[in-house]
């Protein structure tokens, strides 16, 4: 059962780097402080790249989650600076 | 305003930025930018600006694209010889970046028409290269409340500074009145490196960016001069009472703006 409520999802899995973090990171500014975002990304480069971008911005990676079919679904709480 | 896929591309080196971010890229898409000469120094700021995505960018130049300004004016190019200098400007600045609206004004300023040119602008960039227009520049800012970016080029050297109202010198607190007629040659005379135009005007668009960002230090209380033959950079400090000065001090004298008369052989 899952602790969290998601408020927005994106999908980056159409684009490649840096749009894949752009985007996330777009997603995230129209978020309030403490809001959770799901992001969709392909197996790979964006999911070793975007979770470790997305962190160093400061915000909170409370999970990754596979969907079994080479994509994955990050969950992100936007912590405002 | 949401971003399309294209421009999150074309930015996408802007937002990664902590200082910049979706946020910031919106401001300079809503930004307006009036840069006074599209010579040496307009030249790359305008270009710069554009690329970035500075929404709206106004350019202030009488002249015509002459051979000898393709040395150093590099939004112009050989095919342009013959146009005014604002279209060949806006054509370029165009071509770079269509999320650009350039507004082109074919004059030179003066008292009669500055505060109107600078008035839907945020910041200004001075790129002219004549001491009446340097004054009447600051003048207008001063009297207008609008930021601007001075600068200046000849040979190897160039200098900067920032003006922001309420936050440091002017240039008239530290250059004072215009020097004497022909006493300070023209770069039309004494020659200017073409690459100085790029080192000292893409500071001014920089200048421009933080300050549409709201983002680091502006060089405003200081004077940031170049010599490129000794590969000095120096910034002074300038002195932080302003109160004397005679336009942007407590007690100004000079409550109307001045055309200065230009020395005989001056030109862009």
């Amino acid at each position: 059962m899952a602790d969290y409520v998601i408020d927005d999802e994106i999908d980056i899995t159409d684009v490649v780097c840096p749009v894949t973090f752009v985007k996330a990171k777009v997603a995230l500014e129209e978020l309030d402080d403490g809001q959770i975002l799901a992001v969709r990304m392909n197996d790979g480069e964006p999911v070793q790249n975007v979770p470790r971008s997305i962190k160093e911005e400061g915000h909170q990676i409370l999970k990754l989650l596979s969907n079994e079919d080479g994509t994955y679904t990050l969950i992100v709480r936007k912590v405002e600076e | 305003m949401a971003f399309s896929n294209e421009q999150l591309e074309r930015y996408s080196r802007h937002i990664i930025l902590k200082e910049v971010g979706a946020k910031g890229q919106k401001k300079l898409l809503n930004g307006k930018v009036l840069i006074i000469g599209a010579g040496g120094l307009g030249a790359p700021a305008a270009m710069y600006l554009a690329a970035a995505g500075v929404g709206t960018i106004g350019i202030v130049d009488a002249d015509e694209v002459e051979l000898s300004n393709l040395q150093r004016q590099i939004i112009h190019a050989t095919e342009d010889l013959g146009k005014a200098k604002v279209q060949s400007a806006r054509e370029t600045m165009e071509r770079m970046n269509p999320d650009v609206t350039v507004n082109p004004y074919r004059v030179f300023v003066d008292s009669h028409n500055i505060l109107k040119l600078i008035e839907d602008y945020d910041f200004i960039i001075d790129g002219t290269d004549n001491f009446p227009a340097k004054f009447l520049i600051n003048d207008a800012c001063v009297m207008a409340k609008k930021p601007f970016s001075h600068a200046g080029i000849i040979r190897f050297k160039g200098q900067l500074m920032t003006y922001v109202p309420g936050q440091g010198p002017c240039y008239r607190c530290v250059f004072k009145n215009p020097p004497p007629k022909d006493v300070v040659p023209t770069c039309k005379q004494a020659g200017v490196i073409g690459a100085m135009g790029g080192v000292i005007g893409s500071l001014q668009a920089m200048e421009a960016i933080k300050y549409i960002l709201g983002v680091g230090d502006l060089l405003t209380g200081y004077l940031l001069t170049y010599d490129a033959l000794k590969m000095e950079f120096r910034k002074i400090k300038l002195p932080e009472n302003t109160s004397g000065c005679a336009v942007c001090g407590d007690y100004p004298t000079i409550t109307e703006l001045i055309d200065y008369e230009q020395a005989e052989c001056e030109g862009i």
